[in-house]
């Protein structure tokens, strides 16, 4: 503290170097913003956060201006106004007059804009510059017309991603934001995250909706249609239905989709118990072969999407595994083709999930055995939260209720996969119980529960160390592949989940995905766990008799058939 | 010529004061004061080379050849006149140095011939070079007698066009690199800040900031490594002083650029240049390799302890690239888009480093400043803008080319006086003084003495000194129109205010200057009726874009609403250009007495408002009419005209 | 002739630092060797680099002086800065546009002209001005740029 500024009359004081945004909003003042981003580096590009300094001749953008010494602000003079209500105007201006058509109607960040700043009138006419909309990636849809060029898109998806699938491209009226030789999204080197996509103040980046195509199967008679979710969905579309943020409605879902007409419904968290299953035996594979490279998992579409890319050289080391939501739905379609239930009647598979990348992965071809896909339609959380509120229940009178048998499981460690560690952790109570052939104590692992983005700890199981490690966002992701590949780390096994935080922050969640929210829905996943009274996939009954009745063995030669899967290395403009 | 390094560094070292009488020969030799052989001289910068200066070139070679004369052929950048180019100068053993303008190749041989002759030809005279020890020629006016150099002051271009740029010997035998080398032998680093703060010199490329205090501020900074960029994209189309200044003088701005580098402890600087600047970028090239050699560039240089090296980097084309952190971001190999300051250049610019970015004009002007001393300096000029300004000139007016002045010199003389104004019986309307985001002042403006405050005061603003020259036939509105319309092409994009007004004031301004096309123009102009959103648009630009070229691209507009805002009215109510120059306003009619009925023009009409029967005269509807002119081109009886 | 691979590796060579500042330099490099820069070598010099070839792309397309089309036979630069807007190069832009049918950074068809408008050629004394592969056309009116133009074309032989 030290440096004392004079705001709207009121005094307060700033540490010098910090920015006047900083200082306004540790004061409970707002100014609206729109370019700049916590934790990306500043751009000032929009100038709606102008304030106006005395003494300087123009207005200042609160966000990238250091104080240095004392200074006299006003926030919110007619002066001040006046420019961020043109400027607003001015964007407008090349906007299409969409908001009943569009995907964001309701939580687009300009047209909360345009109403705080009481525009009323299309005051500034002029000519739209013409755009293509992309619609070639399978997960995200690019709409360059409603783009109003913050930069958010590029900055997360270098920053935060190590993609930059998307930079500004020309200057000007030409400005856009672009791929490499302006090539469709598909054509680049996009791993469907959807971080970009939730970054966006507007509808310019949206994700490719899959659920209208839904009520062309879910009353169809001749057919027999299975829905799964994954763990983050439960604990997330709560924010989108009115309730608290962090409420887990799996029971409520369950009952909303089978009213909704699904024939059959289940947890993704049991695929992922499976797989927590496999990989526990692949590891010991893994550890048996000496490799001085960690074991990877693969459960994240979007980081197998960029190792096939980037890394064709660890290929090797990723876990053979399917995601879990592949494995469930591969299990799922065997199973009601060969029991009987589904007999006569096309099985249609659909997949809501946190993830946008799960989009894309359904359409991989080493994921469509015999030319169909395992699942057919992925629909993301907010698709699930439209899905219900056009279902017309009221969820409030809606009793909870069990998923489908018997593809479902009471353990916890499946549903920890929804947040970054989570599968780390899981798998490595299987792990301590097959080397030691006791449970570990599951408080034993909440050290890795520390809110950042890498994790490392070594579990003693027995005689032998398990060094286990888990990082979120690719570009944590990268930086400490770098380290492991120099040996300056040592690992066993890795858990990189693209997101950062996971997927309970997936490019399929809701809008906005503030820090508070995030924080939020983690507790909400551990809390689940906390208060499971069964912590370990093996441990489950109903897990022990499908492996028991159908699979045989972790490994076993029907898991390799339906749970296993291949990478190769992908040529595209990197 | 090849003098030795020795000699060469005395004289650099000494000046011509301490020479044997055997040296000084050698130095006026070198000075091309006594010279053995003719000596002819062509402006081989690009405003020679455009007006055809090679082949002129080529032309002396040949005729030297074929008469088997032994000749100097020499090349030098423009004296300034670029209008009269090709400038050929000539100069006999013995005797002063002839300018002659507009010798394009065919003209060559007759010239030469007379002055073989020691005849002196009629035409194409400007005047000669009076220097001590010379025999005037007769009935030659002196050029220091023109008008066009009698009321200039020279300083910082007062060899272009005189000495060959590729001539380091000539450079130095001129008391070249002697500054360079009192400031690395005689001052500590901030003895130079101090020494160019009290000049007074300020940054020449428009905002007028104290160069001294800039480098202060770089000096003050602790880092590891400091830059020097020499900013010479000169983006300003019109604008072609740094150009000139370049071609005509580049051993001037390197010693420049050696000082400033020093001043501020830096050991590494850049020349940004255009790359559409062949030229400029061929001669500092070889320029910078002459001071290698010599070893007044690399490490050590003559044992002073001080090291630097200059490297060329050519911009890519991009008018913002001009503005220093664009600039700055383009040197780091991004897009030339600017950042907010603070943090200013000088505490953070190249690679995050202290980093003074200076403008061309403003670098060559330091050897004299050094070399002569800042009370010399501020003896020139007005108290609070020393030293000279140069003004390039051009547009509607006969003459084209640059003026260095002292501060303080109005318009009117710089424009009517040395200039000759703009003649052909046409009458001045105003000049467009710096560029795109410059300003329009009105005649009644024309006697303000130019400096950064006397023009701030009346709105205007001085820019890189690029001033247009328009006539009564030029359009106010029209050339506001095409400022508008190339700002938004260069704009970055990045902020809203500029990507976004810049283009929505180009289409207003377009919606007065033509007849509306579309429904969407029609709303444009009907809204714009009145100027004021206009002006609110524009105090919003200026007050919230991100950097200089946002901020002052509205100035284009706000000084003609202030001084013509009836030319705005005419166009806006009456639909009409009072200068004719906007076709698209004309009112087209087929005169009915001419018209054959061919129906050519109805056919060619792009809004089909031409109708008629065939061998009837045909009959243009007003309301369809967009202006085009088609008509009008294509009647082969004349039958179409406009009022 | 060699082929383009070898004279992209080439080129790099002369660029061994793996720095991002040099990147400008190398696409000069390249435009100026083979007058376009093509998918081939964005790749390699983001390769070259370690930068995303979206960034070798975003950057070029912000610069005049990058084009992604090979240019024509004939490279016409037209000046349009203000003193030969002001003498008309207006006029002359949309005459060239008409006689070439293309506009401001394309080819023909036939590939024997491409068209650049550049701001300020630094002859604003002898305006308007226009250079075709290096030869200057000075004080030129539409009149002349028609017969220039089909000069050119006839030189060609088309
Ligand atoms: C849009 C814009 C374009 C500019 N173009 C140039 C230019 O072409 N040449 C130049 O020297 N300065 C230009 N400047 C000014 C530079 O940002 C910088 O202030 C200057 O190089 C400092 O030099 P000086 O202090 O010697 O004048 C431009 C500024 C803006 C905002
Ligand atoms: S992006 Fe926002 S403002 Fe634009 S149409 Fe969609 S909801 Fe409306
Ligand atoms: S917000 Fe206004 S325009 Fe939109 S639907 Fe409602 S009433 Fe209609
Ligand atoms: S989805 Fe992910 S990888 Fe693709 S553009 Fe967006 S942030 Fe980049
Ligand atoms: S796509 Fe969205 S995030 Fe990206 S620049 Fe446009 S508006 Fe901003
Ligand atoms: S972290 Fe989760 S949501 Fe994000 S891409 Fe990976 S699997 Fe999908
Ligand atoms: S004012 Fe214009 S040129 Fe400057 S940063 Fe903003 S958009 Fe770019
Ligand atoms: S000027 Fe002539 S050709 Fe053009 S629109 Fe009018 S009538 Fe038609
Ligand atoms: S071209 Fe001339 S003569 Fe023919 S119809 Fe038109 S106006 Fe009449
Ligand atoms: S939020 Fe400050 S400029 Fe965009
Ligand atoms: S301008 Fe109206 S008839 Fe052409
Ligand atoms: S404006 Fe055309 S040469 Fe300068």
């Amino acid at each position: 503290m030290g440096i004392k500024l004079e705001i709207n009359g009121r005094n307060i004081e700033a540490e010098k170097g910090e920015t006047i945004l900083s200082a306004l909003n540790r004061n409970g003042m707002h100014v609206p913003t729109i370019c700049s981003m916590k934790d990306l580096s500043p751009s000032g590009a929009c100038r709606m956060c102008v304030v106006e300094v005395e003494g300087r001749d123009n207005l200042v953008p609160s966000c990238s201006f250091p104080i240095e010494e004392p200074m006299k602000i006003k926030t919110h003079s007619p002066r001040v106004l006046r420019a961020r209500k043109t400027n607003v105007e001015l964007l407008l201006s090349n906007h299409p007059d969409d908001c009943l058509y569009c995907e964001r109607n309701g939580s687009c960040e300009l047209q909360s804009l345009s109403e705080d700043l009481n525009i009323r009138e299309r005051r500034i006419p002029g000519k739209r510059s013409p755009q293509k909309i992309d619609k070639s990636s399978p997960a995200i849809i690019r709409d360059p017309s409603k783009c109003i060029l913050c930069g958010r898109c590029v900055r997360i998806c270098e920053e935060i991603m190590s993609t930059s699938t998307l930079d500004f491209a020309h200057r000007g009226n030409e400005l856009k934001i672009s791929t490499t030789l302006a090539k469709p999204l598909n054509y680049s080197n996009c791993t469907s995250c959807g971080q970009c996509l939730v970054a966006c103040p507007t509808g310019a980046l949206i994700e490719h909706v899959q659920f209208p195509e839904l009520e062309a199967h879910i009353h169809a008679p001749d057919k027999l249609v299975m829905v799964q979710y994954s763990p983050a969905v439960a604990v997330s579309v709560a924010e989108l239905l009115g309730y608290k943020p962090g409420t887990d409605l799996s029971g409520i879902i369950n009952a909303v989709l089978r009213r909704y007409g699904f024939d059959k419904v289940f947890e993704t968290s049991f695929g992922a118990d499976l797989m927590i299953i496999e990989q526990a035996r692949i590891y010991q594979e893994h550890k048996d072969l000496g490799h001085d490279f960690p074991l990877i998992t693969s459960s994240c579409p979007a980081w197998i999407h960029y190792a096939e890319q980037y890394y064709p050289e660890l290929l090797p080391f990723l876990s053979p595994l399917k995601s879990p939501q592949q494995m469930a739905g591969a299990l799922m379609r065997k199973w009601f083709n060969e029991t009987g239930e589904g007999k006569g009647k096309e099985l249609i598979s659909v997949l809501i999930s946190s993830c946008l990348a799960a989009k894309t992965e359904a359409r991989r071809v080493e994921l469509i055995p015999a030319g169909l896909p395992v699942i057919d339609l992925v629909l993301s959380t907010r698709e699930l939260a439209r899905m219900i509120k056009l279902s017309g229940l009221d969820l409030e009178q809606l009793e909870p209720e069990l998923p489908d048998a018997p593809f479902y499981s009471t353990a916890s460690a499946g549903k920890l996969c929804g947040v970054a560690g989570g599968e780390a952790e899981a798998t490595v109570r299987t792990i301590y119980a097959q080397i030691t052939s006791t449970e570990m104590p599951p408080s034993k692992l909440h050290r890795v529960r520390i809110n950042k983005s890498f994790r490392e700890m070594t579990v003693k199981a027995g005689k032998s160390e398990i060094r286990m490690g888990t990082v979120s966002g690719l570009s944590n992701a990268v930086a400490l592949i770098e380290e492991l590949k120099m040996g300056k780390r040592n690992m066993d096994f890795l858990e990189v989940m693209a997101c950062p935080d996971g997927c309970i922050n997936g490019g399929g969640q809701p809008i906005p995905a503030e820090e508070k929210l995030i924080r939020t829905r983690t507790k909400a996943v551990y809390d689940l766990d906390n208060g499971s009274k069964l912590h370990t996939a093996h441990g489950c009954k109903l897990v022990q008799e499908i492996y028991r009745d159908k699979l045989k063995e972790p490994g076993g030669e029907l898991s390799r058939e339906l749970f296993y899967t291949s990478y190769s290395k992908r040529e595209v403009l990197l | 010529m090849q003098a030795d390094r020795e000699f060469l560094l005395k004289l650099a070292q000494h000046g011509p004061s301490e020479l044997t009488p055997d040296e000084l020969r050698q130095t006026e030799l070198l000075r091309k004061i006594q010279i053995t052989k003719p000596l002819v001289m062509v402006n081989s910068s690009t405003s020679g080379i455009v007006a055809g200066s090679m082949r002129t070139w080529e032309a002396i070679e040949q005729y030297a050849v074929d008469r088997s004369i032994d000749l100097d052929l020499a090349e030098t950048g423009s004296i300034g006149l670029s209008s009269e180019d090709p400038v050929v100068s000539v100069q006999l053993p013995g005797r002063t140095r002839i300018f002659f303008s507009r010798i394009t190749a065919e003209k060559v041989p007759s010239l030469l011939d007379d002055l073989f002759h020691q005849v002196v030809p009629e035409h194409n005279v400007i005047g000669q070079l009076q220097r001590e020890g010379q025999e005037s020629w007769k009935d030659v006016r002196s050029l220091d007698d023109i008008p066009y150099f009698a009321l200039q002051d020279r300083i910082v271009m007062e060899s272009c066009g005189i000495i060959d740029p590729f001539s380091f010997e000539e450079y130095v035998a001129g008391g070249g690199f002697t500054a360079f080398l009192k400031t690395i032998r005689s001052y500590t680093f901030s003895e130079v800040c101090e020494l160019v703060s009290e000049s007074g010199l300020r940054g020449r490329s428009g905002g007028g900031f104290s160069a001294g205090e800039k480098w202060k501020a770089a000096f003050r900074t602790p880092s590891d490594q400091k830059f020097l960029v020499c900013n010479a994209e000169e983006s300003d189309p019109g604008a072609f002083m740094d150009r000139t200044l370049m071609e005509g003088n580049p051993f001037q701005l390197l010693e420049g650029i050696s000082i400033a580098a020093y001043a501020i402890g830096s050991n590494r600087a850049y020349i940004y240049i255009r790359s559409e600047y062949k030229d400029a970028i061929r001669r500092i090239n070889s320029a910078i390799k002459n001071l290698r050699e010599m070893g007044l560039l690399g490490d050590n240089i003559l044992d002073s302890g001080y090291n630097l090296q200059i490297s060329l980097r050519k911009g890519p084309g991009a008018f913002v690239c001009g503005e220093e952190t664009a600039l700055i971001a383009s040197l780091e190999g991004r897009r030339g888009m600017p950042s907010s300051k603070p943090p200013y250049p000088s505490t953070s610019g190249y690679l995050g480093r202290p980093t003074v970015v200076n403008n061309v004009e403003t670098l060559s002007n330091l050897p004299g400043i050094i070399r002569f001393g800042p009370d010399w300096f501020r003896g020139i000029g007005t108290e609070d803008c020393p030293g000279t300004k140069i003004f390039s000139i051009s547009g509607r007016l006969p003459m084209a080319g640059l003026v260095e002045v002292p501060m303080g010199t109005s318009f009117d003389t710089i424009v009517n006086k040395i200039m000759g104004g703009v003649g052909r019986g046409r009458e001045l309307k105003a000049l467009h003084v710096g560029g795109p985001s410059g300003c329009m002042v009105p005649v009644e403006q024309m006697d303000v003495a130019v400096t950064y405050e006397n023009l701030k005061e009346k709105g205007l603003i001085m820019g890189s000194g690029g001033i247009v020259v328009m006539d009564d036939q030029s359009c106010v509105v029209n050339t506001v129109r095409y400022f508008m319309e190339y700002l938004h092409k260069q704009s970055c994009g990045k902020c809203i205010p500029c990507r976004e007004g810049t283009r929505r004031m180009a289409e207003i301004l377009g919606s007065f200057t033509r007849k509306p096309a579309d429904e969407e123009d029609r709303t444009t102009l009907e809204s714009f009726k009145g100027l004021m959103r206009l002006e609110t648009l524009a105090e919003v630009m200026k007050d919230t874009s991100l950097c200089g070229l946002g901020q002052n691209a509205p100035n284009p507009v706000v000084s003609t609403l202030k001084y013509f805002r009836n030319e705005y009215e005419e166009h806006i109510f009456d639909r009409r250009c009072p200068s004719n120059s906007c076709t698209e306003l004309r009112s087209w009619f087929i005169d009915v007495d001419l018209c054959t009925g061919c129906s050519i023009c109805a056919k060619r009409c792009p809004s089909e408002a031409i109708i008629g029967a065939a061998r009837h005269p045909y009959f243009i509807v007003q309301e369809k009419c967009i202006g085009c002119g088609i008509c009008y081109e294509v009647c082969k009886f004349t039958a179409v005209y406009y009022k | 002739m060699v082929d383009d691979t070898a004279r992209i590796d080439e080129i790099l060579g002369r660029f061994p630092q793996i720095k991002r500042n040099a990147l400008i330099p190398l696409l000069q490099a390249v435009q100026d060797e083979f007058g376009y820069i093509s998918e081939e070598a964005i790749s390699s010099i983001g390769s070259h680099l370690s930068l995303p070839t979206s960034k070798v792309y975003g950057l070029a397309t912000f610069y005049n002086q990058f084009s992604f089309s090979p240019r024509g036979f004939y490279h016409v630069v037209l000046c349009n800065g203000t003193s030969c807007h002001m003498s008309g190069a207006g006029e002359l832009l949309s005459e060239i546009c008409k006689l070439l049918d293309i506009n401001d950074g394309e080819t023909t068809r036939d590939g024997l002209f491409s068209l650049e408008v550049q701001s300020c050629i630094g002859a604003c004394g002898q305006s308007s001005v226009m250079e075709v592969n290096g030869e200057y056309h000075s004080g030129i009116s539409v009149k002349e740029v028609r017969e220039i133009i089909n000069q050119y074309r006839e030189d060609a032989g088309r």
